[in-house]
């Protein structure tokens, strides 16, 4: 293959790749937005959260299986106690006063974080010495011999768990009980509650998803870039890809955080320079501007929203 | 008892129209002009008045004016923006475009301009209101901010070439008034916020600020009883800006001195959205409220632990000012989602009333 075409092939991969790395974050968001109908603010300090709390149990000796399991723990105690003293005081009001709420829990989240750990950024590495498995961040060979072509192998596995997750997402919300009950509670938390959904329970179990989810891009996103504050700005990242996919749709937030990340990476190559660059920040946001003008609804979303 | 309006017949219709019917109100704002007009000079406590000017009052001052803007748009219109810091990024590098190109232009017409060209960038953004609204506004308006954030960026003309990027205030200046030092900076800010809340209010209750009202509380019956949403949405976006880009110009020439395009970053958006929150959607007092919380509470949690003799580290007290200030949010939201508005409609409730409980 010629030089150009291999180029144009690695930026248009490399975007995409990218754009995984962003529908990991992104199904925090639908998860709970689904299930509550929130919009979660608070989900990226939930990343930086998380992934801070694995990477200094990882540097305290942990083994990386062991480190999952314990953060898993923690952020499910912190859910619930998200849902006792935030959720349950402010069930039925609006949505907009929720979100606020949400923003302040981003920032409580934050200082916490940093308090109980520190406010540097630290390596994080996908390996497990007893277990035997490791992931590194490197391009894998044969692909690089034979095509030319640099892939690395944790955006592999990255597209994987984010396949995976979608899969498994849809099926729960789709095919079970509580999934079921959490799509109630979304539409109306009143409703829910009248007809025996237990609100209380359903929101705190929502959030240690989230948090769970918030856990695989932390380490997926901490490999690549290093465990730091900056995850935390990925919660603003993630708003283009639920625009475009839609709020409510596990398979949007991922086809959205692929559309993101390829056509990000592509303007800014191959128009960026007209314009002198670091076009990535502000372009997704164009981009889902013009698509909500046009389908307000986003690609797979419900047709709910209302015009004015 | 303390509160008592008992009495107070209007005899005239501009008595029954004015901006604040009550006398008690009335002595009240009388009282607060006062005192921030003699604070500077009688600043009782023995602490720095230069500090205290520098480092409360202006802050205040400023972010009271941007929130007052923001909340025209949030609380009256009720179009969710996080567009704040863009426009206060606009308003301030206008103004120093302004004010490099017409060197002879007074310093208030440069910042009024500075404004207007604000105004202008949130027509343009306030666009896509029309069709959209809510939290995906929102998400429009945040293109907005990223997008400013990136012009003013990697757009030299703006900042005159600079290699920096950093915009250095030019002289203020007018009638031959040179304001620099903390004073007459105080009183600088004070004369322009006193002026723009007084436009303000007259503009919430007027024509305008009624037909804002009707489309925060139900936009489709607004436009069946005639009030055209085209116009009234931008101008509501417009003012908003104008408002913004005021107090960003301000921000950077008379508070800072010097700014770099990234001092207008989105946590000044969500800062200024707190405090129109936290003070009260769709209310000017609780504009000037919400600042006063945002100013006091760092300054409180700084040195509140001092007083008891506690000394805690930099970066313990930088992350548990975050905890604290996320934390009463939620708790603010809990107890009166409306605010710190709502909580002095209730406590002037209470004092009509006192000493007797009902």
């Amino acid at each position: 293959m010629s030089e150009t075409v291999l180029f144009a092939l690695e930026a248009g991969l490399n975007g995409l790749t990218v754009g995984i790395m962003y529908s990991l974050v992104a199904l925090g968001f639908v998860l709970i937005f689904k299930a509550s109908g929130i919009f979660n603010f608070a989900q990226g300090a939930l990343v930086f959260f998380a992934g801070l709390t694995f990477v200094r149990f990882l540097e305290m000796g942990v083994n990386f299986t062991l480190a999952v399991l314990i953060t898993t723990a923690i952020i499910m105690i912190f859910a619930v106690l998200i849902e006792m003293f935030v959720l349950r005081k402010l069930v039925n009001q609006e949505l907009i006063i929720l979100f606020m709420a949400t923003i302040g829990l981003n920032f409580f989240i934050e200082g916490l974080t940093e308090l109980v750990w520190d406010s540097n950024s630290h390596a994080l590495n996908i390996e497990d010495k007893t277990l035997g498995f490791a992931v590194p961040d490197a391009g894998i060979d044969w692909i690089w011999d034979n095509i030319g072509l640099g892939i690395n192998q944790i955006d592999v596995v990255a597209t994987i768990v984010a396949i995976l997750m979608l899969i498994g997402l849809t099926l729960f919300f789709n095919k079970t009980r509580v999934g079921r009950a959490l799509r109630a509670v979304a539409d109306d938390h009143q409703a829910a509650m009248s007809v025996g959904i237990p609100l209380q329970t359903i929101w705190a179990v929502t959030w240690a998803f989230a948090g769970l989810i918030a856990l695989v891009a932390a380490i997926f996103w901490g490999s690549k870039v290093g465990v730091q504050f900056s995850l935390s700005q990925l919660a603003l990242k993630a708003l283009p890809v639920l625009i475009i996919g839609g709020f409510d749709s596990i398979a949007g937030a991922v086809v959205g955080g692929l559309i993101i990340g390829f056509s990000e990476n592509m303007f800014e190559i191959y128009a960026g320079e007209f314009i002198g660059g670091g076009t990535t920040n502000w372009f997704p946001y164009a981009l889902a501007t013009v698509f909500l003008l046009f389908r307000p609804q986003g690609l797979f979303g419900l047709k709910i929203i209302e015009r004015v | 008892m303390l509160f008592r309006e008992a009495g107070q017949f209007k005899t005239d219709y501009a008595a029954d129209q004015s901006v604040l019917p009550l006398r008690e109100d009335r002595w009240f704002v009388w009282f607060a002009l006062a005192f921030a007009a003699l604070f500077p000079a009688f600043f009782p406590f023995g602490i720095d008045n230069d500090y205290v000017m520098t480092a409360i009052m202006l802050p205040f001052m400023i972010y009271a004016m941007a929130a007052i803007g923001l909340n025209l748009l949030v609380g009256y219109t009720g179009l969710v923006s996080l567009g704040t810091a863009g426009f206060m990024s606009i308003g301030a590098f206008a103004s120093y475009k302004i004010a490099t190109s017409f060197e002879f232009l007074n310093v208030v017409v440069v910042f009024i301009l500075g404004g207007g060209v604000a105004a202008l960038i949130g027509i343009a953004f306030g666009l896509p209101s029309l069709r959209i609204k809510g939290f995906y506004l929102a998400v429009t308006t945040l293109a907005a901010h990223f997008f400013i954030e990136w012009l003013t960026t990697s757009w030299g003309w703006l900042s005159n070439y600079a290699s920096s990027g950093v915009i250095v205030s030019p002289p203020l200046e007018m009638f031959g008034w040179s304001i620099d030092t903390p004073v007459e900076k105080h009183f600088f800010t004070l004369g322009i916020l006193v002026a723009f809340t007084i436009i303000a209010r007259n503009l919430v209750r007027g024509r305008l600020g009624r037909s804002w009202m009707a489309i925060r509380d139900m936009d489709v019956a607004a436009e069946v009883i005639g009030i055209p949403m085209l116009k009234t949405k931008l101008l509501a976006f417009a003012i908003s800006s104008f408002y913004c880009g005021m107090a960003g110009a301000l921000w950077a020439f008379v508070n800072l001195g010097a700014v770099e395009p990234q001092a207008f970053d989105i946590n000044l958006a969500f800062t200024i959205l707190f405090m129109v929150i936290i003070g009260g959607l769709g209310s000017i007092p609780g504009s000037f409220m919400g600042a006063l919380f945002f100013v006091c509470t760092p300054l409180v949690l700084a040195n509140g632990p001092a007083l008891f003799g506690i000394v805690l580290p930099q970066h313990v007290l930088t992350n548990l000012e975050f905890m604290v200030f996320g934390g009463l949010i939620i708790f603010f939201l809990i107890v009166e989602p409306h605010g710190f508005a709502r909580l002095w409609e209730l406590t002037k409730e209470k004092l009509r009333l006192w000493p007797f409980p009902h």
